[in-house]
C-alpha cells in the first residue's frame, strides 16, 4: 500500500491545522469510504489526521435545534431518543443507509462527505472527471441507469449517494464548521454543490476545514414524516430514488411541507417549488401527485436513468401519502 | 445430525485456502490488461521493482515456460475446441483485466502497492462485448458441428416449429444478464515447489483430483508429485470446477522466486479472473389446445463464450422431457465474445434454460386461461419421452401438491392484479426444475481403529452441501456405530481418488464408495470373526451376521455379540483398513432415465408505484430420493433458493461495451441477495428412495435447489401485476 502518515491529535486545532497546511493531508473519521478509495487508489494521502479523539461526538438540544456531533454514529444518530422524538425523518433517513455494520462506524461528518459510488470514479481504468480532470465522463455516454436526472453538467452525472444528507437538507439543517479562519456556519443546501466544471469538488468546505457538528432546528415535522427509498435490494444498496418527506397537517390541510429527494443529482435535492405547491391543499394523492409533476420540471435523464423520470414522481406521491398516513 | 464441521466454521477453525502461511512464504498480486483485445506492445515493470519488499515482476516475456502450454499446442494431439486461457504465454490480450503481470513481494500490501506501478501499452484492436449487438454471429458449438449425434444438435420430434401454425401459442424472447457466483471466500493459492518436480497447492477448488492432473499435465510432472489439499472451501457454486489464470501465475511464481506464493483474488478480479453463468438469450414459442394438452414446443438459447475457449451447457435437456408434447424443437447456438471464459453456474444450463420454459408454460396457461399447476400436471408424463424410458423414480405430482398446500395456492386468483394486501398486488406463481440424477466413479478408504472409532478418507471436496455430514451418516449406517466415532476426512489428493463436487452428484458417488468401503472393512471383520476356531461365529456367513452399536452379532442369536476391538485385539491387528471403488456399473440404470426434480412456489407483493417487489413466501418441494440428512439437505435447498431470488430479483453484471469492461463489480453495484430480500423459505422432500441410480436411493438436490426459482418468481410477479418480465433481474424499474 502506499506509505503514509497517522496522527491522532486530541485538539480540534492541532487537526485543522495539519490539514490546511499539508497539501495531501486528509481526516479520517470511521473511514468507511476513505479506506476503499485509498485501497484503489484513486486518493493517495501522505498523511491520515485520526480525529476519533476529538472532542465531537455528542447529540444534545441547544438554542432550539439538535446539535449532533460530527462523529456521533450513524447508528447511534439514528437510534437516539432526542433525534427520534424531534426528527423521526432524520432517523429514518440513517436508517435506510448502508448496513448495520456500517452505521456502526461511520460518522455523520463523514456520511456527508462521503463520495459519489459512480463506478467510472472507483475504476481507475476509466475515464472520469472528478477523479481524473479533464479525462472525460465516463457515464454520460456510458452505463447510466443510477445517475443524476438534475444539475448534472457535461463534465458530470453522478450523485451523492447519502441518505442522511436527504433528511437533513429536507429538515434545514446547518453544518458547523471549523477552519484556518475561524468557525462558520453552511446551511445544507449550500454545503454540497453541482458538478458544473469542476466536478472533483464535492462541498464547499474548504481546505483543512473541519466539520464539528450538525444543527437541526426544532421544527413541528415529528410525526407526519417518511423517507422512502427504492433500490435494487431490499438493503445494503443505493438509492434508485429516495424521497424525504415531511408534513405539517391540520384538519387534513397541509400547513407546512418538506421534501427533498437522493438519487436525482450530485447534491441532496431540496424541492422548494413542490413544498410551496402542497401548502394549503387538502392532503389527497391528487395534490401529491400535481407536486410530484412540480418538482421533476427540468428534470432531464440519460440513456439507462430514464426510468427515474417516472420512479421519482412515482416515490414522491408515495411518501407524501406514507408522511399523511403516519401516526 | 448437525454438521459435523459446524463449530470448525462458526469459530473460524476451519482453514481455508488463503490461510495456509508457509516459511518463507512471498505474495502475488495480479496486474489486469486494461484493454480487452490487442496485444502489448511493451511492460514497463521498473518502478515497480525498486518498490520495497518486492522480489520478482513476471510477465509473458520473462515468466518461466510452461511446458504443458506447448504441449497443448502439439500436432499430434486431438484439435481442442479452444483452450483455457495461457497465463503470460504471449502478448495476447483477449479479455479485459486478462492477468498480464504478476508482482511477487515479501508482504501482501508491498506486492499490491508495486502492482499498480505496472504500466503496459498496447495495440488495441476492436472489441466485441454487447451480446445482443453481435447475437446474429452466433454458432453451433464444434462438438455439435463434428459429430452430428452429439446432444447439442438440434433437435426436431415431430414437426420442426409446429408451434407456429396453432391458433394458440404463445412467443417471447427471454434474457438472462451475466450472473457471477461470488462466493464469500475469494478464489486463493498456496503454490509451493517442494522441490524442482514436486508441487503441493492449498487451492480452492471443487476438484481435488482434476486439479491434481491439470497442474500435472501443465507442469509435465508425474500426477503423483502434485498434492492438492482443499480441506475447507467457501462457497464455490461451479466457479471452482476449473482451473484458473491465477492458480497457474501462482505456480509459475513459485517456481521463478523459488519460495512458495500466496494469490488470492480481489472481489473485482472475482468479475474477471474465474468464470460465471453466461449471458443468454432464449426464445419460446409454445401452442396447446383448447383443454390444455401441449401441441409443440421451440425452444432456442444462444450463450455466451470467450474468443478462445468453448463453454456450452445443457439449457435445452428440461424442454426435451419435462412435458408430453407431439413436437418438440431445440436449437442451440454459442456466441463467441471478447470476455473471459464462462463456467458452469449452481443449476449450470438448466436454470437458464428453465427460466423460458416455465416462464412460457405460464404464459401458455394464462392464453388458455387454465390454472398453471393444472395445466402442468395435464402436460405431466410417465415416460422420458425424449428416451422413450420409464423413470427410475418420478414423484414430481406429488411435490407439486405438497407445494401447493403449503403455499396456499388456493388463494391465487386466475386473473392478474386482483389480489391485494393493502396498497402492495399480491401474486402466486409456481416453477418446475428438474436435473440428471448423476453418478460418477468414486472411491473411498475406512479404516477401523484400535480405539474402536472409524476414518474413513476420500479425495472429494465440501463447497458447503454439508457432504462431510452425510458421509458420516452413511458410514454410521453402513457400520452400525454411533456417528460420533467416525470421521471423514476430505479435500486432499492423498486420499482415494473421487470426482469434483459438481453436478449434484456427490453423495451418489462418494456416499456409494463409502458405504461400499464399509460394507467390504465388516466383511474382513465377518471372515475374521468366523475364522476363528473358538470364537462362537465359528463358520457363520456374512449374511448371517449383524453390525450394531460396534458390535458383530449372529442374527439368529442377537445376544452372540463380539465388538469391532475385540476382533482387532483377537487378530492382533493394530487397525483394519478395507479400500474401495464404486462406479455406476448396474446393468438396470440403462433401461431407465434417472433425473431429479423440484417445483417452487412463490408468493410475492408488488407495489404498483415504486415497482418494489417483496417475495413473502417461498415453499421448494423436491423428489430427490432418499433423504440422508434433512437438514443439510433442507440447507442446500434454501441456498438454492435464495440464489434463485438474486436471479430472478437483483444479480446481472454489466459491461461498458465502449470498453469492454465490468461497471458493476463489487458487492455495493452487483447485487446478491441479503437476507431482506428472502422470506421464510418452506422446505419439503418427497423422500422415496431411488435404488436404480445407486445403492443409497439418493438423487442430487444441489442443483435442482435452484433450477425453477427465478420463473416462479417471474410468474408470481405477473401474477400479481399483469406485467410479463422477460428480461432479469426484474428490478423496480421494470415494474413501474
Amino acid at each position: 500500500m502506499n506509505q503514509f502518515q497517522y496522527v491522532r491529535p486530541t485538539k480540534n486545532k492541532a487537526a485543522i491545522d495539519t490539514v490546511a497546511k499539508e497539501q495531501t493531508a486528509m481526516f479520517i473519521a470511521g473511514g468507511t469510504n476513505l479506506l476503499d478509495l485509498m485501497k484503489r487508489g484513486i486518493v493517495v494521502p501522505e498523511k491520515l489526521v485520526d480525529i476519533n479523539k476529538l472532542p465531537l461526538r455528542k447529540i444534545e438540544k441547544e438554542n432550539g435545534a439538535v446539535r449532533i456531533g460530527a462523529l456521533a454514529l450513524n447508528g447511534e444518530v439514528a437510534e437516539d431518543k432526542l433525534v427520534m422524538e424531534k426528527h423521526p425523518l432524520l432517523s429514518q433517513a440513517l436508517n435506510a443507509g448502508a448496513s448495520a455494520q456500517l452505521r456502526n462506524m461511520a460518522t455523520v461528518g463523514g456520511n456527508m462527505l462521503q463520495r459519489t459510488r459512480c463506478p467510472y470514479f472507483y475504476d481507475t481504468a476509466l475515464p472520469c472527471n472528478k477523479r481524473e480532470p479533464g479525462t472525460g465522463c465516463g457515464a454520460l455516454q456510458g452505463y447510466n441507469r443510477m445517475h443524476a436526472i438534475f444539475g448534472h453538467s457535461d463534465k458530470c452525472i453522478a450523485v451523492h449517494p447519502s441518505d442522511m444528507s436527504v433528511a437533513l437538507v429536507a429538515l434545514d439543517a446547518n453544518v458547523l464548521v471549523s477552519g484556518p479562519k475561524g468557525d462558520r456556519k453552511i446551511p445544507f443546501s449550500e454545503f454540497h454543490r453541482l458538478p458544473g466544471d469542476t466536478p472533483q469538488i464535492d462541498t464547499n468546505l474548504q481546505k483543512g476545514e473541519l466539520i464539528t457538528a450538525v444543527e437541526v432546528p426544532e421544527t413541528a415535522f415529528t410525526k407526519n414524516v417518511n423517507y422512502l427509498k427504492i433500490r435494487d435490494r431490499a438493503s445494503y444498496a443505493f438509492a434508485l430514488v429516495s424521497v424525504a418527506a415531511a408534513l405539517q397537517i391540520e384538519n387534513n390541510t397541509i400547513k407546512d411541507a418538506r421534501l427533498a429527494m437522493g438519487g436525482v443529482a450530485h447534491k441532496p435535492w431540496r424541492l422548494t417549488d413542490a413544498e410551496k405547491a402542497l401548502v394549503g391543499k387538502p392532503a389527497t394523492e391528487q395534490t401529491f401527485r400535481q407536486a410530484a409533476e412540480i418538482a421533476m420540471r427540468g428534470a432531464k435523464a440519460f440513456e439507462h436513468n430514464q426510468y427515474k423520470l417516472k420512479l421519482g414522481p412515482n416515490t414522491i406521491v408515495q411518501a407524501l401519502k406514507n408522511a399523511a398516513a403516519a401516526v | 445430525m448437525d454438521r459435523v464441521d459446524g463449530r470448525l466454521k462458526v469459530t473460524g477453525a476451519a482453514k481455508y485456502s488463503a490461510e495456509y502461511e508457509l516459511p518463507n512464504m512471498a505474495y502475488g498480486v495480479l496486474v489486469g490488461s486494461t484493454i480487452t483485445k490487442g496485444r502489448i506492445k511493451s511492460i514497463d515493470t521498473k518502478a515497480a521493482e525498486r518498490a520495497p519488499g518486492v522480489i520478482a515482476v513476471l510477465h509473458y516475456q520473462n515468466a518461466p515456460k510452461v511446458p504443458g502450454y506447448i504441449q497443448a499446442a502439439h500436432p499430434t494431439e486431438p484439435k481442442p475446441v479452444g483452450q483455457p486461457h495461457r497465463v503470460f504465454y504471449d502478448d495476447k490480450v483477449y479479455f479485459n483485466d486478462q492477468p498480464i503481470a504478476i508482482v511477487v513481494a515479501d508482504t501482501l500490501e508491498r506486492a499490491r502497492y508495486a502492482a499498480r506501478l505496472v504500466k503496459a501499452q498496447y495495440e488495441e484492436d476492436k472489441h466485441a462485448t454487447d451480446f445482443l449487438k453481435h447475437q446474429s454471429k452466433a454458432i453451433l458449438p464444434t462438438h455439435a458441428q463434428r459429430n452430428p449425434k452429439h446432444y447439442l444438435n438440434d433437435y426436431v420430434k415431430g414437426k420442426e416449429d409446429a408451434y407456429k401454425g396453432e391458433p394458440l401459442k404463445v412467443e417471447g424472447e427471454y434474457v438472462i444478464p451475466t450472473e457471477f457466483h461470488n462466493p464469500i471466500e475469494l478464489q486463493a493459492i498456496v503454490a509451493h515447489w517442494e522441490a524442482d518436480n514436486r508441487l503441493t497447492v492449498y487451492d480452492k477448488t471443487q476438484a481435488v483430483i482434476g486439479t491434481q492432473n491439470a497442474f500435472a499435465k501443465e507442469w509435465n510432472i508425474p500426477v503423483e508429485n502434485v498434492k492438492v489439499i482443499a480441506t475447507f472451501v467457501g462457497g464455490a457454486f461451479g466457479n471452482g470446477l476449473h482451473t484458473w489464470p491465477h492458480e497457474t501465475a501462482a505456480i509459475i511464481a513459485a517456481k521463478k522466486v523459488n519460495r512458495p506464493v500466496k494469490v488470492m483474488l480481489t472481489r473485482e478480479q472475482m468479475f474477471t479472473m474465474v468464470g460465471y453463468r453466461p449471458f443468454a438469450w432464449q426464445k419460446m414459442g409454445m401452442s396447446a389446445t383448447k383443454d390444455g394438452k401441449i401441441t409443440a414446443i421451440t425452444h432456442e438459447a444462444i450463450g455466451q463464450t470467450s474468443s478462445y475457449e468453448e463453454f456450452t451447457e445443457s439449457v435445452l435437456q428440461q424442454t426435451r422431457m419435462m412435458y408430453t408434447s407431439p413436437n418438440i424443437t431445440t436449437r442451440y447456438r454459442i456466441l463467441p465474445l471478447d470476455v473471459s471464459t464462462p463456467i458452469w453456474m449452481r443449476g449450470p444450463g438448466e436454470a437458464t434454460g428453465a427460466f423460458a420454459l416455465e416462464s412460457a408454460m405460464d404464459e401458455m396457461a394464462y392464453v388458455l386461461k387454465m390454472d398453471p399447476l393444472e395445466f402442468r400436471i395435464k402436460n405431466h408424463t410417465d415416460r422420458d419421452p425424449e428416451r422413450n424410458l420409464p423413470w427410475s423414480t418420478k414423484f414430481l405430482t406429488e411435490a407439486m401438491q405438497m407445494g401447493a398446500e403449503k403455499i396456499g395456492w388456493k388463494n391465487r386468483k386466475l386473473e392478474p392484479g386482483t389480489l391485494r394486501n393493502g396498497e402492495w398486488l399480491v401474486g402466486y406463481g409456481m416453477g418446475v426444475g428438474t436435473f440428471g440424477s448423476h453418478r460418477n466413479r468414486a472411491s473411498a478408504r475406512a479404516v477401523l481403529r484400535a480405539d474402536g472409532t472409524v476414518l474413513i478418507q476420500s479425495a472429494t471436496t465440501d463447497i458447503g452441501p454439508g457432504t462431510g455430514t452425510a458421509m458420516v451418516q452413511i458410514a454410521a449406517d453402513a457400520m452400525g456405530m454411533d456417528p460420533s466415532k467416525i470421521t471423514f476426512e476430505l479435500g486432499s489428493s492423498l486420499f482415494p481418488p473421487a470426482p469434483s463436487q459438481g453436478g449434484s452428484a456427490t453423495v451418489a458417488s462418494v456416499g456409494s464408495a463409502v458405504q461400499a468401503a464399509c460394507n467390504s472393512l465388516k466383511k474382513k471383520l465377518a471372515t475374521m470373526a468366523s475364522g476363528n476356531a473358538e470364537s462362537s461365529f465359528k463358520g457363520a456367513k456374512y449374511e448371517d451376521l449383524a453390525f450394531k452399536d460396534g458390535q458383530v452379532s449372529l442374527s439368529s442369536a442377537p445376544n452372540t455379540k463380539l465388538s469391532f476391538t475385540d476382533i482387532l485385539k483377537q487378530q492382533r491387528l493394530p487397525e483394519l483398513e478395507a479400500t474401495e471403488e464404486s462406479k455406476p456399473d448396474n446393468p438396470e440404470r440403462n433401461k431407465y432415465s434417472m433425473y431429479s426434480f423440484s417445483v417452487h412456489f412463490a408468493e410475492v407483493q408488488v407495489h404498483p408505484l415504486t415497482g418494489q417487489v417483496r417475495v413473502t413466501k417461498m415453499v421448494s418441494c423436491a423428489d430427490a430420493g432418499k433423504i440422508v440428512n434433512k437438514k443439510t439437505a433442507g440447507n442446500q435447498m434454501i441456498g438454492g433458493a435464495v440464489g434463485g431470488i438474486g436471479m430472478a430479483l437483483t444479480e446481472g453484471a454489466v459491461i461498458d461495451d465502449r470498453f469492454g469492461r465490468y461497471v458493476t463489480k463489487d458487492f455495493a453495484d452487483y447485487h446478491v441477495p441479503v437476507h431482506a430480500d428472502s422470506p421464510n423459505i418452506e422446505v419439503a422432500f418427497v423422500d422415496k428412495p431411488d435404488f436404480i441410480g445407486n445403492p443409497l436411493g439418493t438423487k442430487g438436490i444441489g442443483e435442482i435447489a435452484t433450477i425453477g426459482v427465478a420463473p416462479a418468481i417471474a410468474n408470481a410477479i405477473f401474477n400479481a401485476t399483469g406485467k410479463r418480465i422477460r428480461e432479469l433481474p426484474i428490478t423496480p424499474d421494470k415494474l413501474i
